[in-house]
């Protein structure tokens, strides 16, 4: 299988996966069960993103003090109800404060 | 009366546009480090750029360039990369009613289901402010994803480092600023939040990646069936 079938068929699978869920038949999604699962979906996958994404590195569980220090902050600020853009820009700033004291 | 409502309806619109350009230049910059990663792992400058305009989802790409590095299985990579993706099958579920879009601009808006638009659209308070945000992030992403992930590809070793800039925690600030409100007025939703977390991470020693996130929706079948009618 060269690289670029294997572009291919991940290109092709990628939109046919969120083509199929965006297809979703209306009476399918008119459902109390089923809008109730679709709504918590986004709540339980990024939660679990943002776990996933600060605290494992190459699918292995590890600690990484600048991105929990990042992500901490960026709680600290939205409970001082900071605005979006600012809550991101602390984030980032305190990883980078961590990394650039330890490194 | 009805003025007022109009202006509330343009400012929803208004707030959830500047939120998704805050996401969009924030995350669509973290091409370069795609770019980057693609060209080291191996890949050419082309196949980087038509990974990124293809499959547009930076989990499955960073996974594929990743096996093309370590040499490994190219069926078991492609496999790999697909199942990263299958989250966006369920957000692309939750998307349908949210935007309600159809025929050629639903094929149009199938590609940009992804995590950042999905969080975006989600978090908006009408369908009018939902679209809004759901295409103001999805073409900022897109631009300059495949922007940077050409400039990434091309300039790869004279780059400052993103992590260095802090730059790989701002999706997940972002997620948990966009998930706050929700987590803030609903114990079912801060329930379905933790459940989710737990199952990813105790699932991440033992599953190949990508799979403890798509695991994380048995938290959102739990808040199905656990959650009765009119609790929130």
């Amino acid at each position: 299988m060269s690289v670029w079938v294997s572009i291919l068929v991940l290109g092709i699978g990628c939109y046919a996966l969120k083509l199929a869920g965006l297809s979703a038949p209306r009476g399918l999604l008119d459902r109390p069960a089923v809008g109730r699962f679709a709504a918590a979906i986004p709540v339980a996958l990024l939660a679990a993103l943002i776990a996933i994404q600060t605290v494992t590195e190459r699918g292995e569980l590890a600690f990484d003090p600048a991105r929990a220090g990042g992500l901490l902050a960026a709680a600290a600020a939205l409970l001082a109800r900071a605005p979006f853009l600012l809550v991101l820009v602390i984030a980032a700033g305190t990883a980078a404060a961590i990394r650039f004291v330890y490194s | 009366m009805q003025d007022v409502t109009d202006m509330d309806t343009t400012e929803t619109r208004r707030a959830a546009i500047r939120q998704a350009l805050s996401l969009g230049f924030a995350v669509g910059i973290s091409g370069l480090a795609f770019g980057a990663t693609a060209v080291t792992s191996g890949l050419t400058v082309w196949q980087a750029c038509a990974l990124s305009l293809l499959a547009f989802t930076g989990a499955s790409q960073f996974a594929l360039a990743g096996v093309i590095a370590s040499g490994g299985n190219l069926l078991a990579g492609t496999a790999g990369a697909l199942l990263l993706s299958g989250r966006n099958a369920l957000y692309g579920l939750r998307l349908a009613g949210v935007l309600g879009e159809r025929g050629p601009r639903r094929l149009l808006a199938a590609q940009g289901v992804i995590d950042e638009t999905t969080a975006i659209a989600v978090g908006q308070p009408d369908r009018g402010a939902a679209r809004a945000g759901f295409w103001t992030s999805f073409a900022t992403l897109y631009v300059l994803w495949n922007l940077t992930t050409l400039i990434g590809a091309l300039g790869t070793g004279s780059l400052a480092d993103p992590a260095a800039l802090g730059l790989d925690v701002v999706a997940p600030a972002a997620f948990l600023a966009i998930l706050w409100p929700r987590l803030a007025e609903s114990w079912r939703a801060r329930w379905t939040a933790l459940a989710g977390v737990v199952i990813a991470l105790a699932a991440t020693p033992f599953l190949p990646s990508g799979v403890p996130v798509l695991l994380a929706a048995a938290a959102a079948v739990g808040a199905t069936v656990l959650g009765g009618e009119g609790t929130k």
